[in-house]
Protein backbone atom coordinates (compact mmCIF):
# COMPACT_ATOMS: atom_id res chain seq x y z
CA UNK A 1 0.00 0.00 0.00
CA UNK A 2 3.01 2.51 0.80
CA UNK A 3 6.59 1.91 -0.49
CA UNK A 4 9.48 3.81 0.12
CA UNK A 5 12.04 3.04 -2.61
CA UNK A 6 15.51 4.24 -1.30
CA UNK A 7 14.41 7.48 0.23
CA UNK A 8 17.19 9.57 1.35
CA UNK A 9 15.67 13.42 2.83
CA UNK A 10 18.64 15.67 3.68
CA UNK A 11 17.52 18.91 4.93
CA UNK A 12 18.95 22.20 3.58
CA UNK A 13 20.94 22.73 7.03
CA UNK A 14 22.96 19.42 5.75
CA UNK A 15 20.79 17.52 8.51
CA UNK A 16 20.28 13.68 7.12
CA UNK A 17 17.02 13.52 8.32
CA UNK A 18 15.75 9.90 6.73
CA UNK A 19 18.96 7.53 5.05
CA UNK A 20 18.53 5.24 2.26
CA UNK A 21 15.04 3.69 3.48
CA UNK A 22 13.73 0.99 1.43
CA UNK A 23 9.85 -0.17 3.41
CA UNK A 24 6.90 -1.51 2.28
CA UNK A 25 3.65 -1.00 4.26
CA UNK A 26 0.89 -3.70 3.16
CA UNK A 27 -2.56 -2.87 2.87
CA UNK A 28 -3.98 -2.66 6.08
CA UNK A 29 -3.27 -2.64 9.73
CA UNK A 30 -1.15 -0.43 11.93
CA UNK A 31 2.77 0.51 11.53
CA UNK A 32 4.27 2.25 14.12
CA UNK A 33 7.30 4.23 13.55
CA UNK A 34 9.14 4.66 16.63
CA UNK A 35 12.59 6.11 17.62
CA UNK A 36 14.07 8.71 20.07
CA UNK A 37 13.41 12.72 18.73
CA UNK A 38 15.32 13.81 15.84
CA UNK A 39 15.36 10.07 13.79
CA UNK A 40 13.37 10.60 11.56
CA UNK A 41 10.26 9.14 11.87
CA UNK A 42 8.18 12.22 11.51
CA UNK A 43 9.98 13.25 8.41
CA UNK A 44 9.32 9.55 6.93
CA UNK A 45 5.48 10.36 7.66
CA UNK A 46 5.49 13.45 6.25
CA UNK A 47 7.11 12.38 3.08
CA UNK A 48 3.99 10.10 2.36
CA UNK A 49 2.01 13.28 2.16
CA UNK A 50 4.53 15.08 0.56
CA UNK A 51 3.94 17.48 3.58
CA UNK A 52 8.32 17.31 3.21
CA UNK A 53 9.44 16.22 -0.19
CA UNK A 54 12.10 13.71 -0.06
CA UNK A 55 15.98 14.52 -1.50
CA UNK A 56 15.83 11.40 -3.42
CA UNK A 57 14.31 7.86 -3.77
CA UNK A 58 10.36 6.98 -4.65
CA UNK A 59 7.75 7.01 -2.36
CA UNK A 60 4.52 5.25 -3.55
CA UNK A 61 0.82 5.14 -2.34
CA UNK A 62 -1.73 2.60 -4.45
CA UNK A 63 1.17 1.78 -6.61
CA UNK A 64 1.05 5.86 -7.54
CA UNK A 65 4.39 7.79 -7.65
CA UNK A 66 3.26 10.49 -4.90
CA UNK A 67 5.59 13.03 -6.47
CA UNK A 68 3.78 12.37 -9.62
CA UNK A 69 0.67 13.72 -7.81
CA UNK A 70 -1.52 16.99 -7.29
CA UNK A 71 0.04 17.75 -3.86
CA UNK A 72 -3.12 18.93 -2.70
CA UNK A 73 -5.31 16.31 -4.02
CA UNK A 74 -2.87 13.69 -2.79
CA UNK A 75 -3.38 14.99 1.10
CA UNK A 76 -7.23 15.22 0.53
CA UNK A 77 -7.00 11.35 -0.50
CA UNK A 78 -5.11 10.98 2.75
CA UNK A 79 -5.97 11.27 6.67
CA UNK A 80 -3.88 13.19 8.72
CA UNK A 81 -3.74 13.12 12.43
CA UNK A 82 -1.85 16.11 13.53
CA UNK A 83 0.26 16.31 16.97
CA UNK A 84 -2.37 18.14 19.21
CA UNK A 85 -5.11 17.67 17.22
CA UNK A 86 -4.22 21.00 15.30
CA UNK A 87 -7.88 22.14 14.93
CA UNK A 88 -8.89 25.58 13.38
CA UNK A 89 -10.20 27.96 16.36
CA UNK A 90 -12.32 29.74 13.87
CA UNK A 91 -14.46 26.67 12.97
CA UNK A 92 -16.86 24.76 15.15
CA UNK A 93 -16.29 20.98 16.14
CA UNK A 94 -18.53 20.18 12.93
CA UNK A 95 -17.32 22.97 10.25
CA UNK A 96 -13.90 21.24 11.25
CA UNK A 97 -14.97 17.91 10.49
CA UNK A 98 -16.38 19.01 7.45
CA UNK A 99 -13.28 20.35 5.97
CA UNK A 100 -11.74 18.10 3.36
CA UNK A 101 -15.92 16.82 2.04
CA UNK A 102 -15.69 20.45 1.47
CA UNK A 103 -12.43 20.92 -0.14
CA UNK A 104 -13.62 18.10 -2.49
CA UNK A 105 -16.74 19.90 -3.36
CA UNK A 106 -18.96 18.19 -1.59
CA UNK A 107 -22.46 20.13 -0.55
CA UNK A 108 -22.67 21.95 3.37
CA UNK A 109 -25.49 20.55 4.33
CA UNK A 110 -24.25 17.00 3.32
CA UNK A 111 -20.60 17.38 4.81
CA UNK A 112 -21.36 18.39 7.91
CA UNK A 113 -23.94 15.68 7.90
CA UNK A 114 -20.82 12.98 7.34
CA UNK A 115 -19.42 15.32 9.97
CA UNK A 116 -22.06 14.60 12.61
CA UNK A 117 -21.69 11.13 11.87
CA UNK A 118 -18.16 10.56 12.85
CA UNK A 119 -18.43 12.69 15.65
CA UNK A 120 -20.18 9.58 17.04
CA UNK A 121 -18.00 7.29 15.37
CA UNK A 122 -15.60 8.79 17.72
CA UNK A 123 -17.42 8.48 20.77
CA UNK A 124 -18.10 12.09 21.22
CA UNK A 125 -22.10 13.45 21.95
CA UNK A 126 -23.75 15.44 18.96
CA UNK A 127 -23.28 18.77 20.82
CA UNK A 128 -20.46 18.72 20.54
CA UNK A 129 -20.38 19.48 17.07
CA UNK A 130 -21.87 23.08 17.87
CA UNK A 131 -18.97 24.57 20.00
CA UNK A 132 -15.54 25.72 19.09
CA UNK A 133 -12.18 23.56 19.85
CA UNK A 134 -11.11 25.98 22.34
CA UNK A 135 -14.43 25.03 24.55
CA UNK A 136 -13.17 20.82 24.61
CA UNK A 137 -10.94 19.68 26.70
CA UNK A 138 -6.90 17.78 24.89
CA UNK A 139 -8.74 14.46 25.10
CA UNK A 140 -11.61 15.66 23.28
CA UNK A 141 -9.99 17.61 20.44
CA UNK A 142 -7.67 14.57 19.71
CA UNK A 143 -10.89 12.53 18.74
CA UNK A 144 -12.07 15.70 16.73
CA UNK A 145 -8.63 15.40 14.62
CA UNK A 146 -9.20 11.63 14.45
CA UNK A 147 -12.90 12.44 13.05
CA UNK A 148 -11.68 15.18 10.88
CA UNK A 149 -8.93 12.74 9.14
CA UNK A 150 -11.72 9.98 8.61
CA UNK A 151 -13.79 12.58 7.19
CA UNK A 152 -13.17 11.71 3.15
CA UNK A 153 -12.90 7.84 4.14
CA UNK A 154 -9.10 7.67 3.09
CA UNK A 155 -7.56 4.63 2.59
CA UNK A 156 -4.93 5.29 4.57
CA UNK A 157 -4.12 7.42 7.45
CA UNK A 158 -1.01 9.12 9.08
CA UNK A 159 -0.76 9.85 12.89
CA UNK A 160 1.86 12.29 14.07
CA UNK A 161 2.31 11.64 17.90
CA UNK A 162 -1.50 11.91 18.01
CA UNK A 163 -2.10 10.96 22.04
CA UNK A 164 1.27 12.95 22.97
CA UNK A 165 -0.11 15.67 24.83
CA UNK A 166 -3.01 14.17 27.17
CA UNK A 167 -2.85 12.79 30.37
CA UNK A 168 -1.68 8.92 30.76
CA UNK A 169 -5.32 8.45 31.48
CA UNK A 170 -7.22 9.96 28.36
CA UNK A 171 -4.07 8.76 26.71
CA UNK A 172 -4.89 4.84 27.46
CA UNK A 173 -9.11 5.78 26.65
CA UNK A 174 -7.67 7.18 23.18
CA UNK A 175 -5.70 4.18 22.52
CA UNK A 176 -8.36 1.50 22.98
CA UNK A 177 -10.76 3.81 21.13
CA UNK A 178 -7.95 3.84 18.00
CA UNK A 179 -7.87 -0.06 18.73
CA UNK A 180 -11.56 -0.13 18.31
CA UNK A 181 -12.07 2.31 15.21
CA UNK A 182 -9.57 0.00 13.19
CA UNK A 183 -11.06 -2.88 14.18
CA UNK A 184 -14.19 -1.48 12.17
CA UNK A 185 -12.81 0.43 9.74
CA UNK A 186 -9.17 -1.67 8.83
CA UNK A 187 -7.53 1.80 7.27
CA UNK A 188 -3.89 1.07 6.37
CA UNK A 189 -2.54 3.21 9.93
CA UNK A 190 1.01 5.12 10.13
CA UNK A 191 1.38 6.08 13.69
CA UNK A 192 4.63 7.92 15.08
CA UNK A 193 5.33 8.14 18.74
CA UNK A 194 8.76 8.02 20.78
CA UNK A 195 6.76 6.10 23.42
CA UNK A 196 7.42 1.93 23.07
CA UNK A 197 4.85 1.01 25.14
CA UNK A 198 2.16 2.91 22.87
CA UNK A 199 3.93 1.31 19.86
CA UNK A 200 3.62 -2.78 21.33
CA UNK A 201 -0.02 -1.67 22.12
CA UNK A 202 -1.18 -0.29 18.85
CA UNK A 203 1.43 -1.92 16.53
CA UNK A 204 0.84 -4.58 13.93
CA UNK A 205 4.11 -3.76 12.91
CA UNK A 206 6.88 -1.74 14.59
CA UNK A 207 9.28 -0.06 13.04
CA UNK A 208 12.43 1.31 15.11
CA UNK A 209 14.53 4.71 13.97
CA UNK A 210 17.69 5.53 14.85
CA UNK A 211 19.24 8.54 14.91
CA UNK A 212 20.38 9.78 11.72
CA UNK A 213 16.95 8.32 9.75
CA UNK A 214 18.44 4.45 9.74
CA UNK A 215 15.52 2.12 9.63
CA UNK A 216 17.07 -0.56 12.21
CA UNK A 217 14.31 -3.25 12.51
CA UNK A 218 11.07 -3.80 10.90
CA UNK A 219 8.90 -5.85 12.94
CA UNK A 220 5.93 -7.58 14.87
CA UNK A 221 5.44 -6.52 18.09
CA UNK A 222 5.93 -10.27 19.35
CA UNK A 223 9.16 -10.52 16.97
CA UNK A 224 10.94 -7.62 18.02
CA UNK A 225 10.69 -7.79 21.70
CA UNK A 226 11.55 -11.73 21.27
CA UNK A 227 14.63 -10.85 19.29
CA UNK A 228 15.36 -6.69 19.28
CA UNK A 229 17.77 -6.86 15.73
CA UNK A 230 20.87 -4.92 17.92
CA UNK A 231 22.20 -3.50 20.87
CA UNK A 232 20.74 -0.17 20.03
CA UNK A 233 16.54 -1.87 19.85
CA UNK A 234 17.73 -3.70 22.87
CA UNK A 235 18.12 -0.78 24.92
CA UNK A 236 15.37 0.99 23.63
CA UNK A 237 13.33 -1.75 24.56
CA UNK A 238 14.17 -1.47 27.66
CA UNK A 239 14.84 -3.74 30.79
CA UNK A 240 11.69 -4.75 30.96
CA UNK A 241 11.36 -5.83 27.45
CA UNK A 242 10.70 -9.65 29.06
CA UNK A 243 7.72 -8.33 30.60
CA UNK A 244 6.16 -6.07 27.60
CA UNK A 245 6.01 -9.40 25.79
CA UNK A 246 3.97 -10.66 27.98
CA UNK A 247 1.11 -7.82 27.74
CA UNK A 248 0.85 -8.92 24.46
CA UNK A 249 -0.58 -12.95 25.48
CA UNK A 250 -3.58 -13.19 27.24
CA UNK A 251 -4.41 -15.69 30.00
CA UNK A 252 -6.87 -17.02 28.65
CA UNK A 253 -4.73 -20.56 28.31
CA UNK A 254 -3.54 -20.44 31.98
CA UNK A 255 -5.20 -22.97 33.82
CA UNK A 256 -7.72 -22.71 36.58
CA UNK A 257 -8.92 -24.25 39.85
CA UNK A 258 -11.46 -23.79 42.42
CA UNK A 259 -11.22 -20.52 45.08
CA UNK A 260 -10.11 -21.58 48.47
CA UNK A 261 -12.83 -21.76 50.91
CA UNK A 262 -12.27 -21.87 54.78
CA UNK A 263 -9.27 -23.76 56.38
CA UNK A 264 -7.01 -21.66 54.73
CA UNK A 265 -5.20 -18.64 56.52
CA UNK A 266 -6.72 -16.27 53.52
CA UNK A 267 -10.34 -16.37 51.85
CA UNK A 268 -11.33 -15.00 48.80
CA UNK A 269 -14.41 -12.90 49.85
CA UNK A 270 -17.53 -12.97 47.10
CA UNK A 271 -20.80 -11.12 46.84
CA UNK A 272 -23.90 -12.81 46.47
CA UNK A 273 -23.55 -12.52 42.55
CA UNK A 274 -20.54 -14.48 43.23
CA UNK A 275 -18.15 -11.29 42.45
CA UNK A 276 -14.67 -11.07 44.16
CA UNK A 277 -14.41 -8.31 47.11
CA UNK A 278 -11.55 -8.94 48.46
CA UNK A 279 -8.89 -11.62 50.09
CA UNK A 280 -9.75 -11.87 54.44
CA UNK A 281 -8.00 -13.34 56.92
CA UNK A 282 -7.76 -12.74 60.86
CA UNK A 283 -4.99 -10.33 59.76
CA UNK A 284 -7.02 -8.16 57.59
CA UNK A 285 -8.44 -8.17 53.74
CA UNK A 286 -6.52 -7.18 51.00
CA UNK A 287 -8.29 -5.88 47.85
CA UNK A 288 -8.24 -7.71 44.59
CA UNK A 289 -8.38 -7.21 41.27
CA UNK A 290 -10.53 -10.12 38.92
CA UNK A 291 -9.49 -10.85 35.67
CA UNK A 292 -10.95 -11.54 32.10
CA UNK A 293 -9.54 -13.94 29.96
CA UNK A 294 -8.83 -10.58 27.83
CA UNK A 295 -6.61 -9.57 30.40
CA UNK A 296 -2.78 -9.86 29.51
CA UNK A 297 -0.48 -12.25 30.97
CA UNK A 298 1.45 -9.40 32.29
CA UNK A 299 -1.15 -7.80 34.05
CA UNK A 300 -1.64 -11.75 35.63
CA UNK A 301 1.94 -11.84 36.49
CA UNK A 302 1.73 -8.88 38.26
CA UNK A 303 -1.67 -9.16 40.19
CA UNK A 304 -0.03 -12.62 41.37
CA UNK A 305 2.87 -11.19 42.52
CA UNK A 306 0.53 -8.27 44.91
CA UNK A 307 -1.56 -11.17 45.90
CA UNK A 308 -1.59 -12.64 49.41
CA UNK A 309 -1.58 -16.17 48.32
CA UNK A 310 -0.01 -16.12 44.97
CA UNK A 311 -3.19 -16.60 43.28
CA UNK A 312 -5.58 -14.53 41.01
CA UNK A 313 -9.35 -14.01 40.72
CA UNK A 314 -10.57 -15.27 37.44
CA UNK A 315 -14.37 -13.87 36.00
CA UNK A 316 -15.85 -14.47 33.11
CA UNK A 317 -17.56 -11.16 31.02
CA UNK A 318 -20.27 -10.57 33.88
CA UNK A 319 -17.37 -10.62 36.61
CA UNK A 320 -18.50 -13.79 38.15
CA UNK A 321 -15.86 -15.90 39.70
CA UNK A 322 -15.27 -18.75 37.22
CA UNK A 323 -11.42 -20.00 39.13
CA UNK A 324 -8.37 -18.99 40.46
CA UNK A 325 -5.21 -19.35 38.84
CA UNK A 326 -1.39 -19.90 41.00
CA UNK A 327 1.67 -17.99 40.64
CA UNK A 328 3.29 -20.90 38.98
CA UNK A 329 0.92 -21.41 36.64
CA UNK A 330 1.36 -17.80 35.42
CA UNK A 331 4.69 -18.32 35.97
CA UNK A 332 5.31 -21.32 33.58
CA UNK A 333 3.01 -19.40 30.84
CA UNK A 334 4.73 -16.38 30.91
CA UNK A 335 8.08 -18.51 30.14
CA UNK A 336 5.99 -20.67 27.66
CA UNK A 337 5.12 -17.48 25.76
CA UNK A 338 8.44 -16.36 25.61
CA UNK A 339 10.24 -19.64 24.46
CA UNK A 340 7.40 -19.87 21.78
CA UNK A 341 8.40 -15.96 20.92
CA UNK A 342 11.82 -16.98 19.91
CA UNK A 343 10.65 -19.96 17.86
CA UNK A 344 7.98 -17.92 15.56
CA UNK A 345 10.45 -15.59 15.35
CA UNK B 1 -18.66 81.30 25.22
CA UNK B 2 -22.15 80.98 24.56
CA UNK B 3 -23.88 77.91 22.26
CA UNK B 4 -26.31 79.73 20.42
CA UNK B 5 -29.30 77.20 20.20
CA UNK B 6 -30.99 78.99 17.28
CA UNK B 7 -28.10 79.16 15.03
CA UNK B 8 -28.28 75.55 15.48
CA UNK B 9 -31.51 74.49 15.33
CA UNK B 10 -31.47 76.89 12.04
CA UNK B 11 -28.61 75.28 10.01
CA UNK B 12 -29.72 71.51 10.73
CA UNK B 13 -29.51 70.75 7.30
CA UNK B 14 -26.00 71.92 6.70
CA UNK B 15 -24.68 70.64 9.57
CA UNK B 16 -26.35 67.08 8.44
CA UNK B 17 -24.79 67.68 5.01
CA UNK B 18 -21.33 67.56 6.62
CA UNK B 19 -21.93 65.29 8.65
CA UNK B 20 -22.11 62.77 6.07
CA UNK B 21 -19.75 64.24 3.86
CA UNK B 22 -17.10 63.73 6.38
CA UNK B 23 -18.39 60.60 7.01
CA UNK B 24 -17.62 59.59 3.52
CA UNK B 25 -14.50 61.23 3.01
CA UNK B 26 -13.03 59.20 5.99
CA UNK B 27 -14.69 56.17 5.38
CA UNK B 28 -13.64 55.90 1.76
CA UNK B 29 -10.23 56.73 3.16
CA UNK B 30 -10.40 53.43 5.20
CA UNK B 31 -11.91 51.26 2.58
CA UNK B 32 -8.98 52.28 0.23
CA UNK B 33 -5.98 51.48 2.80
CA UNK B 34 -7.64 48.31 3.37
CA UNK B 35 -7.82 47.59 -0.35
CA UNK B 36 -4.37 48.72 -0.44
CA UNK B 37 -2.99 47.29 2.56
CA UNK B 38 -4.33 43.61 2.19
CA UNK B 39 -2.14 42.57 -0.57
CA UNK B 40 0.88 44.60 0.67
CA UNK B 41 0.78 42.63 3.96
CA UNK B 42 0.41 39.20 2.63
CA UNK B 43 3.55 40.20 0.77
CA UNK B 44 5.05 41.76 3.55
CA UNK B 45 4.00 38.46 5.92
CA UNK B 46 5.28 36.17 3.05
CA UNK B 47 8.10 38.30 1.71
CA UNK B 48 10.50 38.75 4.57
CA UNK B 49 13.39 41.03 2.93
CA UNK B 50 10.23 42.93 1.61
CA UNK B 51 8.73 43.16 5.20
CA UNK B 52 10.80 45.81 6.49
CA UNK B 53 10.65 48.00 3.54
CA UNK B 54 7.12 48.18 2.81
CA UNK B 55 6.62 48.93 6.51
CA UNK B 56 9.44 51.70 6.45
CA UNK B 57 7.51 53.21 3.80
CA UNK B 58 4.66 53.74 5.48
CA UNK B 59 6.02 55.17 8.57
CA UNK B 60 7.94 57.84 5.63
CA UNK B 61 4.68 58.50 4.35
CA UNK B 62 3.09 59.16 7.99
CA UNK B 63 5.42 61.57 9.00
CA UNK B 64 4.63 64.03 6.48
CA UNK B 65 2.94 66.63 7.57
CA UNK B 66 -0.91 66.21 6.61
CA UNK B 67 -1.00 70.22 5.10
CA UNK B 68 1.82 69.24 2.91
CA UNK B 69 0.31 66.04 1.59
CA UNK B 70 -2.59 67.84 0.38
CA UNK B 71 0.18 71.23 -1.00
CA UNK B 72 1.84 67.96 -2.75
CA UNK B 73 -1.36 66.84 -4.22
CA UNK B 74 -2.46 69.88 -5.57
CA UNK B 75 -1.02 69.71 -8.85
CA UNK B 76 -2.09 66.13 -9.32
CA UNK B 77 -6.08 66.15 -8.14
CA UNK B 78 -6.72 69.70 -7.53
CA UNK B 79 -9.15 71.21 -5.06
CA UNK B 80 -11.16 67.84 -5.12
CA UNK B 81 -12.94 65.26 -2.48
CA UNK B 82 -9.85 63.15 -4.09
CA UNK B 83 -7.13 64.87 -2.66
CA UNK B 84 -8.81 64.74 0.51
CA UNK B 85 -9.20 60.89 0.17
CA UNK B 86 -5.82 60.43 -1.00
CA UNK B 87 -4.36 62.15 1.22
CA UNK B 88 -6.39 60.45 4.60
CA UNK B 89 -5.69 56.91 2.78
CA UNK B 90 -1.87 57.08 2.84
CA UNK B 91 -2.47 57.97 6.76
CA UNK B 92 -4.79 54.99 7.36
CA UNK B 93 -1.59 52.66 5.50
CA UNK B 94 0.38 52.86 8.13
CA UNK B 95 -1.50 51.37 11.13
CA UNK B 96 -3.14 49.09 8.51
CA UNK B 97 -0.65 47.65 7.37
CA UNK B 98 1.45 46.68 10.47
CA UNK B 99 -1.69 45.55 12.21
CA UNK B 100 -2.67 43.12 9.22
CA UNK B 101 1.25 42.00 8.56
CA UNK B 102 0.74 41.74 12.91
CA UNK B 103 -2.31 39.72 12.73
CA UNK B 104 -1.12 37.36 9.58
CA UNK B 105 2.28 36.80 11.57
CA UNK B 106 -0.49 35.83 14.80
CA UNK B 107 -2.16 32.86 12.85
CA UNK B 108 0.09 29.88 14.85
CA UNK B 109 1.75 27.76 12.29
CA UNK B 110 0.38 24.76 13.50
CA UNK B 111 -3.32 25.96 12.09
CA UNK B 112 -1.56 26.97 8.80
CA UNK B 113 -0.19 23.45 8.73
CA UNK B 114 -3.16 21.61 9.29
CA UNK B 115 -4.47 23.22 6.31
CA UNK B 116 -2.07 22.51 4.19
CA UNK B 117 -1.79 18.49 5.32
CA UNK B 118 -5.65 18.68 4.71
CA UNK B 119 -5.07 19.75 1.24
CA UNK B 120 -6.81 23.24 1.31
CA UNK B 121 -4.46 25.48 -1.73
CA UNK B 122 -2.78 28.48 -0.38
CA UNK B 123 -4.93 30.96 -1.52
CA UNK B 124 -8.24 29.64 -0.42
CA UNK B 125 -5.53 28.41 3.10
CA UNK B 126 -5.16 32.53 3.17
CA UNK B 127 -9.01 33.13 2.74
CA UNK B 128 -10.50 30.96 5.08
CA UNK B 129 -7.87 30.29 7.70
CA UNK B 130 -5.20 33.24 7.68
CA UNK B 131 -7.44 36.36 6.55
CA UNK B 132 -10.33 35.05 9.80
CA UNK B 133 -7.83 34.25 12.45
CA UNK B 134 -6.16 37.83 11.75
CA UNK B 135 -9.39 39.50 11.60
CA UNK B 136 -8.86 40.54 15.41
CA UNK B 137 -5.93 42.32 15.37
CA UNK B 138 -6.62 43.76 11.48
CA UNK B 139 -9.94 45.33 13.31
CA UNK B 140 -7.88 46.66 16.14
CA UNK B 141 -6.07 48.37 12.99
CA UNK B 142 -9.22 49.53 11.16
CA UNK B 143 -10.84 51.19 14.53
CA UNK B 144 -7.65 53.30 15.06
CA UNK B 145 -7.50 54.19 11.61
CA UNK B 146 -11.16 54.90 11.33
CA UNK B 147 -11.00 56.86 14.39
CA UNK B 148 -7.85 58.88 12.99
CA UNK B 149 -9.43 59.51 9.91
CA UNK B 150 -12.35 61.18 11.14
CA UNK B 151 -10.18 63.45 13.25
CA UNK B 152 -8.50 64.82 10.19
CA UNK B 153 -11.08 65.20 7.52
CA UNK B 154 -11.24 68.50 9.09
CA UNK B 155 -7.47 69.32 7.85
CA UNK B 156 -8.66 69.56 4.47
CA UNK B 157 -10.58 72.82 4.82
CA UNK B 158 -7.20 74.24 3.68
CA UNK B 159 -8.17 72.84 0.24
CA UNK B 160 -11.73 73.68 0.47
CA UNK B 161 -13.28 70.40 1.59
CA UNK B 162 -12.90 69.08 5.33
CA UNK B 163 -16.56 68.75 5.71
CA UNK B 164 -17.04 69.30 9.60
CA UNK B 165 -13.74 71.68 9.43
CA UNK B 166 -15.76 74.04 7.52
CA UNK B 167 -17.68 74.82 10.77
CA UNK B 168 -14.11 75.85 12.44
CA UNK B 169 -13.14 78.23 9.99
CA UNK B 170 -16.50 79.87 9.75
CA UNK B 171 -16.78 80.21 13.20
CA UNK B 172 -13.14 81.57 13.91
CA UNK B 173 -13.61 84.12 10.85
CA UNK B 174 -16.99 85.16 12.44
CA UNK B 175 -15.63 85.35 15.80
CA UNK B 176 -18.51 82.96 16.55
CA UNK B 177 -17.99 79.46 18.89
CA UNK B 178 -20.75 78.06 18.20
CA UNK B 179 -20.06 76.31 14.69
CA UNK B 180 -16.90 75.44 16.23
CA UNK B 181 -18.35 73.86 18.95
CA UNK B 182 -21.38 71.83 17.10
CA UNK B 183 -18.36 71.17 15.01
CA UNK B 184 -16.00 69.39 18.19
CA UNK B 185 -19.12 67.95 19.02
CA UNK B 186 -20.63 66.30 15.98
CA UNK B 187 -16.70 64.88 15.06
CA UNK B 188 -16.55 63.27 18.78
CA UNK B 189 -19.86 61.97 18.43
CA UNK B 190 -19.02 60.66 14.88
CA UNK B 191 -15.67 58.47 15.80
CA UNK B 192 -17.46 57.08 19.00
CA UNK B 193 -20.65 56.18 16.75
CA UNK B 194 -18.04 54.63 14.16
CA UNK B 195 -16.07 52.88 16.48
CA UNK B 196 -18.77 51.39 18.70
CA UNK B 197 -19.99 49.73 14.98
CA UNK B 198 -16.70 48.73 14.41
CA UNK B 199 -16.64 46.83 17.79
CA UNK B 200 -20.48 45.45 16.82
CA UNK B 201 -18.79 44.00 13.54
CA UNK B 202 -16.19 42.62 15.18
CA UNK B 203 -18.30 40.27 17.64
CA UNK B 204 -20.39 39.55 14.28
CA UNK B 205 -17.32 38.25 12.13
CA UNK B 206 -15.83 36.36 15.04
CA UNK B 207 -17.74 33.77 17.32
CA UNK B 208 -15.40 31.90 18.24
CA UNK B 209 -14.17 34.83 20.52
CA UNK B 210 -17.32 34.85 22.05
CA UNK B 211 -17.68 32.51 24.69
CA UNK B 212 -14.55 31.31 26.49
CA UNK B 213 -14.68 28.01 27.96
Amino acid sequence: MIQFDAVHKRFPNGAEAVHDLSLDLPEGGVTVLVGSSGCGKTTTLRMINRMVEPTSGTIRVGGKDVQQQDAAELRRSIGYVIQQAGLFPHRTVLDNVATVPLLLGHGRKQARARAAGLLETVGLAADVGKRYPHQLSGGQQQRVGVARALAADPPVLLMDEPFGAVDPVVRSQLQDELLRLQEELNKTIVFVTHDIDEAVRLGDRIAVFRTGGHLVQCSSPTELLARPADDFVAGFLGAERGLKLLSLRTLAAVPQGPAPGGGGTWTLVLDEARKPLHWASEDGEVPVRPLKDTDSLLSALNESVASPTGLIARVDAAGTLTGVSSRDDIHSHAGQAHSEARVAA
Amino acid sequence: MTLDWSWISGHTDDLTTLTLSHLQAALTAVLLGLLISLPLAVVAHRVRPLRGFLLGISNVLFTIPSIAIFVLLLPVSGLTRTTTVIGLTIYTLVVLLRNTVEGLDSVPLKTKEAAKAMGTRPLRTLLTVELPLALPVIMAGVRIATVMSISLVSVATYIGDGGLGQLFTDGFQRNFPTPVIAGVALTILLAVAADALLVALQYVLTPWKRRRA
